[in-house]
Protein backbone atom coordinates (compact mmCIF):
# COMPACT_ATOMS: atom_id res chain seq x y z
CA UNK A 1 0.00 0.00 0.00
CA UNK A 2 1.68 3.19 -0.76
CA UNK A 3 1.66 5.56 2.22
CA UNK A 4 1.49 9.26 1.29
CA UNK A 5 3.14 10.29 4.14
CA UNK A 6 6.37 10.04 2.12
CA UNK A 7 5.91 12.61 -0.52
CA UNK A 8 4.21 14.99 2.60
CA UNK A 9 7.75 14.05 4.22
CA UNK A 10 9.47 15.14 1.63
CA UNK A 11 8.06 18.01 1.24
CA UNK A 12 8.61 18.93 4.46
CA UNK A 13 12.15 18.00 4.75
CA UNK A 14 12.95 20.10 1.54
CA UNK A 15 10.84 23.05 2.61
CA UNK A 16 13.09 22.78 6.31
CA UNK A 17 15.96 22.41 4.30
CA UNK A 18 16.18 26.25 3.63
CA UNK A 19 13.73 27.82 5.79
CA UNK A 20 13.32 28.77 9.41
CA UNK A 21 10.39 26.28 11.12
CA UNK A 22 7.70 29.03 11.27
CA UNK A 23 7.87 29.93 7.13
CA UNK A 24 7.95 26.52 6.86
CA UNK A 25 4.62 26.10 9.21
CA UNK A 26 2.85 28.93 7.41
CA UNK A 27 3.27 27.68 3.59
CA UNK A 28 2.40 24.33 4.75
CA UNK A 29 -0.84 25.54 6.09
CA UNK A 30 -1.24 27.78 2.93
CA UNK A 31 -0.94 24.36 0.74
CA UNK A 32 -2.90 22.47 2.56
CA UNK A 33 -5.81 25.37 2.62
CA UNK A 34 -5.39 25.83 -1.21
CA UNK A 35 -5.05 21.93 -1.90
CA UNK A 36 -8.65 21.88 0.80
CA UNK A 37 -10.19 24.57 -1.43
CA UNK A 38 -9.41 22.77 -4.66
CA UNK A 39 -10.78 19.53 -3.57
CA UNK A 40 -14.24 20.51 -2.14
CA UNK A 41 -15.01 22.71 -5.10
CA UNK A 42 -14.71 20.36 -7.54
CA UNK A 43 -16.25 17.96 -5.65
CA UNK A 44 -18.92 19.83 -5.39
CA UNK A 45 -19.08 20.11 -8.83
CA UNK A 46 -18.75 16.51 -9.37
CA UNK A 47 -21.52 15.36 -7.13
CA UNK A 48 -23.78 18.46 -8.62
CA UNK A 49 -23.01 16.53 -11.94
CA UNK A 50 -23.39 12.97 -10.00
CA UNK A 51 -26.94 13.34 -8.77
CA UNK A 52 -28.69 14.95 -12.13
CA UNK A 53 -27.08 11.99 -13.89
CA UNK A 54 -28.48 9.16 -11.47
CA UNK A 55 -31.61 11.49 -11.05
CA UNK A 56 -32.14 11.62 -15.10
CA UNK A 57 -31.21 7.74 -15.25
CA UNK A 58 -33.61 6.83 -12.95
CA UNK A 59 -35.95 8.83 -14.40
CA UNK A 60 -35.21 7.38 -18.08
CA UNK A 61 -34.07 10.64 -19.61
CA UNK A 62 -30.19 11.63 -20.34
CA UNK A 63 -29.78 14.13 -18.27
CA UNK A 64 -27.47 17.23 -19.16
CA UNK A 65 -25.81 16.33 -22.47
CA UNK A 66 -25.27 19.96 -24.66
CA UNK A 67 -22.53 21.51 -23.21
CA UNK A 68 -18.86 19.54 -23.41
CA UNK A 69 -18.61 15.43 -23.71
CA UNK A 70 -21.61 14.07 -21.66
CA UNK A 71 -22.93 17.42 -20.34
CA UNK A 72 -19.30 17.40 -18.26
CA UNK A 73 -19.05 21.53 -18.89
CA UNK A 74 -22.75 21.75 -18.00
CA UNK A 75 -21.61 22.06 -13.99
CA UNK A 76 -19.20 24.35 -14.44
CA UNK A 77 -21.34 26.81 -16.78
CA UNK A 78 -23.77 26.70 -13.91
CA UNK A 79 -21.00 27.65 -11.67
CA UNK A 80 -20.20 30.69 -13.66
CA UNK A 81 -24.36 31.65 -13.78
CA UNK A 82 -24.39 31.49 -10.03
CA UNK A 83 -21.03 33.95 -9.60
CA UNK A 84 -22.44 36.22 -12.11
CA UNK A 85 -25.76 36.81 -11.10
CA UNK A 86 -26.63 39.94 -8.91
CA UNK A 87 -26.99 40.01 -4.83
CA UNK A 88 -30.08 41.30 -3.79
CA UNK A 89 -30.04 43.56 -1.23
CA UNK A 90 -33.16 43.18 0.73
CA UNK A 91 -35.04 45.55 2.95
CA UNK A 92 -36.61 44.20 6.48
CA UNK A 93 -33.85 41.24 7.17
CA UNK A 94 -31.75 41.41 10.30
CA UNK A 95 -28.56 42.09 7.75
CA UNK A 96 -25.49 40.62 10.11
CA UNK A 97 -26.95 37.40 10.47
CA UNK A 98 -28.21 37.26 7.07
CA UNK A 99 -24.44 37.37 5.86
CA UNK A 100 -23.31 35.28 8.70
CA UNK A 101 -25.05 32.23 8.28
CA UNK A 102 -23.41 31.20 5.30
CA UNK A 103 -19.91 31.37 6.86
CA UNK A 104 -21.50 28.99 9.45
CA UNK A 105 -22.81 26.38 7.05
CA UNK A 106 -19.76 26.16 5.09
CA UNK A 107 -17.20 26.61 8.14
CA UNK A 108 -19.40 23.26 9.28
CA UNK A 109 -18.58 21.20 6.27
CA UNK A 110 -15.07 22.23 5.60
CA UNK A 111 -14.18 21.49 8.92
CA UNK A 112 -15.90 18.05 8.68
CA UNK A 113 -14.57 17.74 5.34
CA UNK A 114 -10.57 18.15 6.50
CA UNK A 115 -11.29 15.22 9.38
CA UNK A 116 -12.02 12.60 6.33
CA UNK A 117 -8.91 9.64 5.85
CA UNK A 118 -8.31 10.17 2.57
CA UNK A 119 -5.45 7.97 2.26
CA UNK A 120 -3.00 6.36 4.05
CA UNK A 121 -1.20 9.14 5.22
CA UNK A 122 -3.06 11.50 3.64
CA UNK A 123 -5.56 12.88 6.23
CA UNK A 124 -5.37 16.38 7.46
CA UNK A 125 -6.92 16.70 11.26
CA UNK A 126 -6.39 14.21 12.96
CA UNK A 127 -7.53 14.49 17.07
CA UNK A 128 -7.57 12.31 19.08
CA UNK A 129 -10.99 12.34 19.89
CA UNK A 130 -12.10 12.22 15.73
CA UNK A 131 -15.33 11.19 15.18
CA UNK A 132 -16.29 13.51 18.49
CA UNK A 133 -14.84 16.53 16.76
CA UNK A 134 -16.59 15.50 13.45
CA UNK A 135 -20.48 15.65 15.11
CA UNK A 136 -19.40 18.51 17.18
CA UNK A 137 -18.31 20.40 14.28
CA UNK A 138 -21.22 18.84 11.78
CA UNK A 139 -23.88 19.88 14.07
CA UNK A 140 -22.54 23.79 13.91
CA UNK A 141 -24.65 23.73 10.35
CA UNK A 142 -28.02 23.51 11.84
CA UNK A 143 -26.81 27.02 13.27
CA UNK A 144 -26.37 28.82 10.01
CA UNK A 145 -29.74 27.06 8.77
CA UNK A 146 -31.76 28.58 11.77
CA UNK A 147 -29.67 31.97 11.46
CA UNK A 148 -30.92 31.55 7.59
CA UNK A 149 -34.64 31.02 8.03
CA UNK A 150 -34.41 33.69 10.67
CA UNK A 151 -32.90 36.68 9.26
CA UNK A 152 -34.81 36.62 6.10
CA UNK A 153 -37.75 37.71 7.41
CA UNK A 154 -39.91 35.55 5.38
CA UNK A 155 -42.77 33.21 6.54
CA UNK A 156 -41.55 30.58 4.05
CA UNK A 157 -37.68 30.89 5.49
CA UNK A 158 -39.01 30.39 8.73
CA UNK A 159 -41.15 27.49 8.80
CA UNK A 160 -38.38 26.01 6.86
CA UNK A 161 -35.46 26.66 9.11
CA UNK A 162 -37.35 25.50 12.07
CA UNK A 163 -38.15 22.54 10.85
CA UNK A 164 -35.10 21.83 9.51
CA UNK A 165 -33.79 22.80 12.60
CA UNK A 166 -35.88 20.08 14.41
CA UNK A 167 -35.18 17.28 11.83
CA UNK A 168 -31.44 18.33 12.08
CA UNK A 169 -31.53 17.88 16.02
CA UNK A 170 -33.53 15.32 16.10
CA UNK A 171 -31.76 13.08 13.56
CA UNK A 172 -28.13 14.14 15.08
CA UNK A 173 -29.30 11.64 18.16
CA UNK A 174 -29.31 8.21 15.91
CA UNK A 175 -25.91 10.17 13.93
CA UNK A 176 -24.49 9.99 17.44
CA UNK A 177 -25.81 6.73 18.87
CA UNK A 178 -24.74 4.81 15.62
CA UNK A 179 -21.17 5.95 15.80
CA UNK A 180 -20.89 5.38 19.46
CA UNK A 181 -21.70 1.73 18.74
CA UNK A 182 -19.17 1.86 16.68
CA UNK A 183 -16.41 3.55 18.99
CA UNK A 184 -17.79 0.97 21.52
CA UNK A 185 -16.66 -1.94 19.17
CA UNK A 186 -13.43 -0.07 18.19
CA UNK A 187 -12.01 0.96 21.76
CA UNK A 188 -11.06 4.56 19.83
CA UNK A 189 -12.06 7.94 18.56
CA UNK A 190 -9.41 8.81 16.60
CA UNK A 191 -10.01 8.51 13.00
CA UNK A 192 -6.17 7.04 11.92
CA UNK A 193 -7.24 4.40 14.90
CA UNK A 194 -10.38 3.24 13.56
CA UNK A 195 -9.24 3.06 9.97
CA UNK A 196 -6.50 0.85 11.70
CA UNK A 197 -8.55 -1.16 13.55
CA UNK A 198 -10.08 -2.29 10.32
CA UNK A 199 -7.07 -3.82 8.87
CA UNK A 200 -8.03 -7.15 9.11
CA UNK A 201 -11.60 -6.59 8.46
CA UNK A 202 -14.01 -3.96 8.24
CA UNK A 203 -16.46 -2.88 11.07
CA UNK A 204 -19.40 -4.18 9.12
CA UNK A 205 -18.47 -7.18 9.04
CA UNK A 206 -16.24 -7.57 12.10
CA UNK A 207 -19.60 -6.42 14.89
CA UNK A 208 -22.17 -8.51 12.57
CA UNK A 209 -25.76 -7.87 13.76
CA UNK A 210 -25.28 -4.94 16.02
CA UNK A 211 -23.10 -3.14 13.00
CA UNK A 212 -25.07 -3.67 10.64
CA UNK A 213 -27.98 -2.56 12.62
CA UNK A 214 -26.08 0.64 13.28
CA UNK A 215 -25.26 1.22 9.83
CA UNK A 216 -29.05 0.91 8.41
CA UNK A 217 -30.00 3.57 11.12
CA UNK A 218 -26.65 5.79 9.77
CA UNK A 219 -27.59 5.74 6.47
CA UNK A 220 -31.46 6.66 7.32
CA UNK A 221 -30.43 9.47 9.97
CA UNK A 222 -27.30 10.51 7.63
CA UNK A 223 -30.06 11.34 4.83
CA UNK A 224 -32.35 13.16 7.39
CA UNK A 225 -29.38 15.13 8.47
CA UNK A 226 -28.22 16.07 5.17
CA UNK A 227 -32.04 17.56 4.42
CA UNK A 228 -32.26 14.95 1.48
CA UNK A 229 -34.64 12.53 0.05
CA UNK A 230 -37.17 11.89 1.74
CA UNK A 231 -36.12 14.23 4.32
CA UNK A 232 -36.73 17.70 2.58
CA UNK A 233 -39.59 19.10 3.81
CA UNK A 234 -37.20 22.09 5.10
CA UNK A 235 -37.46 23.12 1.16
CA UNK A 236 -40.25 21.40 -0.18
CA UNK A 237 -40.87 23.71 -3.17
CA UNK A 238 -44.33 23.11 -3.44
CA UNK A 239 -45.31 24.35 -0.08
CA UNK A 240 -42.03 26.66 1.14
CA UNK A 241 -40.95 27.74 -2.36
CA UNK A 242 -37.33 27.12 -1.40
CA UNK A 243 -37.42 26.49 2.63
CA UNK A 244 -34.79 28.34 4.18
CA UNK A 245 -32.70 30.05 1.63
CA UNK A 246 -35.66 31.49 -0.28
CA UNK A 247 -34.43 35.04 0.18
CA UNK A 248 -30.94 33.79 -1.05
CA UNK A 249 -29.87 34.78 -4.18
CA UNK A 250 -26.73 34.41 -6.67
CA UNK A 251 -23.59 33.28 -5.08
CA UNK A 252 -25.27 33.42 -1.41
CA UNK A 253 -27.37 30.94 -2.64
CA UNK A 254 -24.89 28.86 -4.51
CA UNK A 255 -22.99 28.41 -0.78
CA UNK A 256 -26.08 26.26 0.72
CA UNK A 257 -26.13 24.45 -2.71
CA UNK A 258 -22.39 23.68 -2.26
CA UNK A 259 -22.93 23.09 1.17
CA UNK A 260 -25.74 20.36 0.61
CA UNK A 261 -23.71 18.38 -1.56
CA UNK A 262 -20.75 18.46 -0.13
CA UNK A 263 -22.73 17.12 2.68
CA UNK A 264 -23.71 14.23 0.94
CA UNK A 265 -20.18 13.50 0.16
CA UNK A 266 -19.31 14.10 4.15
CA UNK A 267 -21.50 11.42 4.95
CA UNK A 268 -20.99 8.77 2.88
CA UNK A 269 -17.31 9.13 4.06
CA UNK A 270 -18.48 9.03 7.81
CA UNK A 271 -20.15 5.53 6.70
CA UNK A 272 -17.50 4.51 4.65
CA UNK A 273 -15.12 5.32 7.49
CA UNK A 274 -16.85 3.71 10.41
CA UNK A 275 -18.33 1.13 8.52
CA UNK A 276 -16.50 0.03 5.23
CA UNK A 277 -13.20 0.69 7.03
CA UNK A 278 -12.11 4.02 5.76
CA UNK A 279 -9.32 3.71 3.08
CA UNK A 280 -8.60 -0.29 4.30
CA UNK A 281 -8.72 -2.53 1.28
CA UNK A 282 -11.18 -5.16 1.19
CA UNK A 283 -8.94 -8.19 3.10
CA UNK A 284 -10.23 -11.69 3.59
CA UNK A 285 -8.38 -13.64 5.95
CA UNK A 286 -6.48 -16.44 4.48
CA UNK A 287 -6.92 -15.74 1.03
CA UNK A 288 -3.07 -14.29 0.58
CA UNK A 289 -3.23 -13.96 -3.27
CA UNK A 290 -6.11 -12.16 -2.92
CA UNK A 291 -5.47 -9.51 -0.35
CA UNK A 292 -2.10 -8.97 -2.53
CA UNK A 293 -4.52 -7.88 -5.32
CA UNK A 294 -6.45 -5.65 -3.42
CA UNK A 295 -3.69 -3.88 -1.91
CA UNK A 296 -2.18 -2.51 -5.65
CA UNK A 297 -5.80 -0.61 -5.81
CA UNK A 298 -4.47 3.19 -4.39
CA UNK A 299 -5.92 3.92 -1.24
CA UNK A 300 -7.65 7.22 -2.32
CA UNK A 301 -9.47 4.78 -5.19
CA UNK A 302 -11.12 2.34 -2.36
CA UNK A 303 -11.88 5.76 -0.22
CA UNK A 304 -13.62 7.76 -3.29
CA UNK A 305 -15.43 4.29 -4.35
CA UNK A 306 -16.98 3.51 -1.23
CA UNK A 307 -17.67 7.28 -0.44
CA UNK A 308 -19.27 6.98 -3.99
CA UNK A 309 -21.26 3.97 -3.78
CA UNK A 310 -23.13 5.04 -0.17
CA UNK A 311 -23.80 8.73 -1.87
CA UNK A 312 -25.14 6.43 -4.65
CA UNK A 313 -27.27 4.34 -2.17
CA UNK A 314 -28.45 8.29 -0.67
CA UNK A 315 -29.39 9.69 -4.24
CA UNK A 316 -31.31 6.11 -4.93
CA UNK A 317 -33.47 6.63 -1.71
CA UNK A 318 -33.88 10.05 -2.77
CA UNK A 319 -35.22 9.50 -6.24
CA UNK A 320 -37.16 6.47 -4.92
CA UNK A 321 -39.44 7.48 -1.72
CA UNK A 322 -42.29 10.28 -1.60
CA UNK A 323 -41.63 12.91 0.92
CA UNK A 324 -43.08 12.09 4.72
CA UNK A 325 -44.83 14.61 6.73
CA UNK A 326 -43.18 16.72 9.21
CA UNK A 327 -45.40 14.43 12.13
CA UNK A 328 -44.46 11.22 10.46
CA UNK A 329 -40.61 12.47 10.37
CA UNK A 330 -40.37 13.11 13.98
CA UNK A 331 -42.14 9.55 14.78
CA UNK A 332 -40.07 8.05 12.59
CA UNK A 333 -36.93 8.97 14.90
CA UNK A 334 -38.20 9.26 18.76
CA UNK A 335 -40.51 6.31 18.53
CA UNK A 336 -38.09 3.81 16.17
CA UNK A 337 -34.63 4.95 15.55
CA UNK A 338 -33.80 6.23 18.60
CA UNK A 339 -34.97 2.99 20.95
CA UNK A 340 -33.68 0.76 18.52
CA UNK A 341 -30.03 2.81 18.67
CA UNK A 342 -30.06 3.29 22.36
CA UNK A 343 -31.02 -1.20 22.40
CA UNK A 344 -28.35 -1.86 19.96
CA UNK A 345 -25.74 0.07 21.87
CA UNK A 346 -26.86 -2.34 24.53
CA UNK A 347 -26.25 -5.43 22.18
CA UNK A 348 -23.34 -4.25 21.04
CA UNK A 349 -21.82 -3.98 24.15
CA UNK A 350 -22.57 -7.21 25.01
CA UNK A 351 -21.34 -8.48 22.12
CA UNK A 352 -17.62 -6.72 22.94
CA UNK A 353 -18.12 -7.69 26.11
CA UNK A 354 -17.86 -11.70 25.53
CA UNK A 355 -16.34 -11.49 22.46
CA UNK A 356 -18.49 -12.14 20.16
CA UNK A 357 -17.49 -10.11 17.17
CA UNK A 358 -15.28 -11.38 14.40
CA UNK B 1 0.16 10.29 13.58
CA UNK B 2 0.02 14.27 12.01
CA UNK B 3 0.19 15.45 8.46
CA UNK B 4 3.93 16.83 8.03
CA UNK B 5 4.01 17.28 11.94
CA UNK B 6 1.94 20.43 12.14
CA UNK B 7 -0.54 20.25 15.18
CA UNK B 8 -4.40 19.23 14.65
CA UNK B 9 -5.05 22.52 16.37
CA UNK B 10 -3.18 24.34 13.77
CA UNK B 11 -4.80 22.20 11.09
CA UNK B 12 -8.18 23.04 12.34
CA UNK B 13 -7.40 26.96 12.50
CA UNK B 14 -6.49 26.15 8.61
CA UNK B 15 -9.70 24.15 7.37
CA UNK B 16 -11.74 26.86 9.54
CA UNK B 17 -10.15 29.86 7.82
CA UNK B 18 -9.79 28.01 4.41
CA UNK B 19 -14.01 28.01 4.61
CA UNK B 20 -14.25 31.84 5.76
CA UNK B 21 -11.60 32.91 2.76
CA UNK B 22 -14.04 30.48 0.30
CA UNK B 23 -17.05 32.47 1.36
CA UNK B 24 -15.45 35.85 1.25
CA UNK B 25 -13.57 35.17 -1.79
CA UNK B 26 -16.80 34.05 -3.89
CA UNK B 27 -18.61 37.05 -2.18
CA UNK B 28 -15.82 39.69 -3.57
CA UNK B 29 -15.86 38.03 -6.80
CA UNK B 30 -19.45 37.75 -7.36
CA UNK B 31 -19.64 41.31 -5.98
CA UNK B 32 -17.00 42.67 -8.85
CA UNK B 33 -19.09 40.97 -11.79
CA UNK B 34 -22.40 40.84 -11.07
CA UNK B 35 -24.62 43.27 -11.94
CA UNK B 36 -26.58 45.96 -10.06
CA UNK B 37 -29.83 47.35 -10.71
CA UNK B 38 -32.41 48.91 -8.75
CA UNK B 39 -35.98 48.67 -8.50
CA UNK B 40 -38.67 49.67 -5.72
CA UNK B 41 -39.85 45.63 -5.78
CA UNK B 42 -36.40 44.12 -5.36
CA UNK B 43 -36.07 44.65 -2.28
CA UNK B 44 -39.61 43.22 -0.82
CA UNK B 45 -39.61 39.63 1.06
CA UNK B 46 -40.39 37.16 -1.40
CA UNK B 47 -43.60 35.48 -0.73
CA UNK B 48 -44.93 34.90 -3.98
CA UNK B 49 -45.72 38.36 -4.86
CA UNK B 50 -48.28 38.93 -2.44
CA UNK B 51 -47.43 42.16 -0.27
CA UNK B 52 -46.22 40.76 3.40
CA UNK B 53 -48.98 40.93 5.73
CA UNK B 54 -47.79 41.23 9.19
CA UNK B 55 -44.75 40.71 11.38
CA UNK B 56 -42.07 37.81 10.39
CA UNK B 57 -39.82 37.26 12.93
CA UNK B 58 -42.54 36.16 15.66
CA UNK B 59 -43.77 33.77 18.50
CA UNK B 60 -43.39 30.56 16.79
CA UNK B 61 -45.39 26.77 17.51
CA UNK B 62 -43.99 25.69 20.99
CA UNK B 63 -43.63 22.09 19.54
CA UNK B 64 -40.64 22.93 18.14
CA UNK B 65 -38.74 24.07 21.46
CA UNK B 66 -40.37 20.74 22.78
CA UNK B 67 -38.11 18.45 20.75
CA UNK B 68 -35.61 20.88 21.17
CA UNK B 69 -35.77 20.16 24.64
CA UNK B 70 -35.60 16.51 24.33
CA UNK B 71 -32.90 16.59 22.03
CA UNK B 72 -30.55 18.79 24.65
CA UNK B 73 -31.07 15.91 26.61
CA UNK B 74 -30.28 12.95 24.82
CA UNK B 75 -27.00 14.99 23.46
CA UNK B 76 -26.01 15.46 26.77
CA UNK B 77 -26.11 11.58 27.56
CA UNK B 78 -24.31 11.10 24.14
CA UNK B 79 -21.07 13.15 25.46
CA UNK B 80 -21.48 11.58 28.71
CA UNK B 81 -21.23 7.93 27.13
CA UNK B 82 -18.71 8.77 24.94
CA UNK B 83 -15.61 8.44 26.88
CA UNK B 84 -17.22 4.79 28.37
CA UNK B 85 -17.72 3.92 25.26
CA UNK B 86 -13.57 3.97 24.67
CA UNK B 87 -12.87 1.95 27.60
CA UNK B 88 -15.73 0.15 27.83
CA UNK B 89 -13.98 -3.20 27.71
CA UNK B 90 -11.37 -2.44 30.42
CA UNK B 91 -14.78 -1.26 32.85
CA UNK B 92 -16.37 -4.62 32.73
CA UNK B 93 -19.13 -5.40 33.85
CA UNK B 94 -19.22 -2.81 36.70
CA UNK B 95 -19.13 -0.45 34.04
CA UNK B 96 -22.13 -1.89 32.04
CA UNK B 97 -24.06 -1.58 35.26
CA UNK B 98 -23.25 1.84 35.61
CA UNK B 99 -23.92 3.03 32.79
CA UNK B 100 -27.40 0.72 32.35
CA UNK B 101 -28.61 2.44 35.28
CA UNK B 102 -27.90 5.85 33.54
CA UNK B 103 -29.23 4.82 30.22
CA UNK B 104 -32.58 3.29 32.68
CA UNK B 105 -33.14 6.77 33.90
CA UNK B 106 -33.18 8.52 30.29
CA UNK B 107 -35.19 5.83 29.12
CA UNK B 108 -37.71 6.49 31.79
CA UNK B 109 -37.57 9.83 30.31
CA UNK B 110 -38.19 9.21 27.24
CA UNK B 111 -40.89 6.61 28.33
CA UNK B 112 -42.67 9.84 30.44
CA UNK B 113 -42.75 11.66 27.24
CA UNK B 114 -43.61 9.19 25.15
CA UNK B 115 -46.63 8.63 27.66
CA UNK B 116 -47.20 12.66 28.04
CA UNK B 117 -47.62 12.82 24.22
CA UNK B 118 -44.46 14.79 23.91
CA UNK B 119 -43.90 12.91 21.11
CA UNK B 120 -47.28 13.43 19.43
CA UNK B 121 -47.01 16.36 16.35
CA UNK B 122 -49.93 18.54 17.40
Amino acid sequence: MFDFSIVTSWVHNLLMSFMPGWLTTTIECVLIGVALLLVYALLALFYIFYERKLCAWMQCRLGPMRVGPWGLLQVFADMFKILIKELIRLENIDRFLFALAPYLVIIASMLTFACLPWGNGLQIIDFNIGVFFMVAASSIGVLGILLAGWSSNNKYTLIGAMRSGAQMVSYELSVGLSILTIVVLAGTMSISGLVEAQRDGWFLFKGHIPAFIAFVIYLIAANAETNRGPFDMPEAEHELTAGYHTEYSGIHFGFYYLAEYLNLFIVSGIASLLFLGGWMPLHVPGWEGFNAVMDYIPSVVWFLAKAFFISFVLIWFRWSFPRVRIDQMLKLEWKYLMPIGLFNLILMTLVVMYDLHF
Amino acid sequence: MELLSIQSTTLMVTALLTGVGLVAAALIIAALISPKSFSLQKGKSYECGVPTRGESMMQFKVGYYLFAILFLMFDVETVFLFPWAVICKTLGTAGLISVGIFLAVLILGLAYAWRKGALEWK
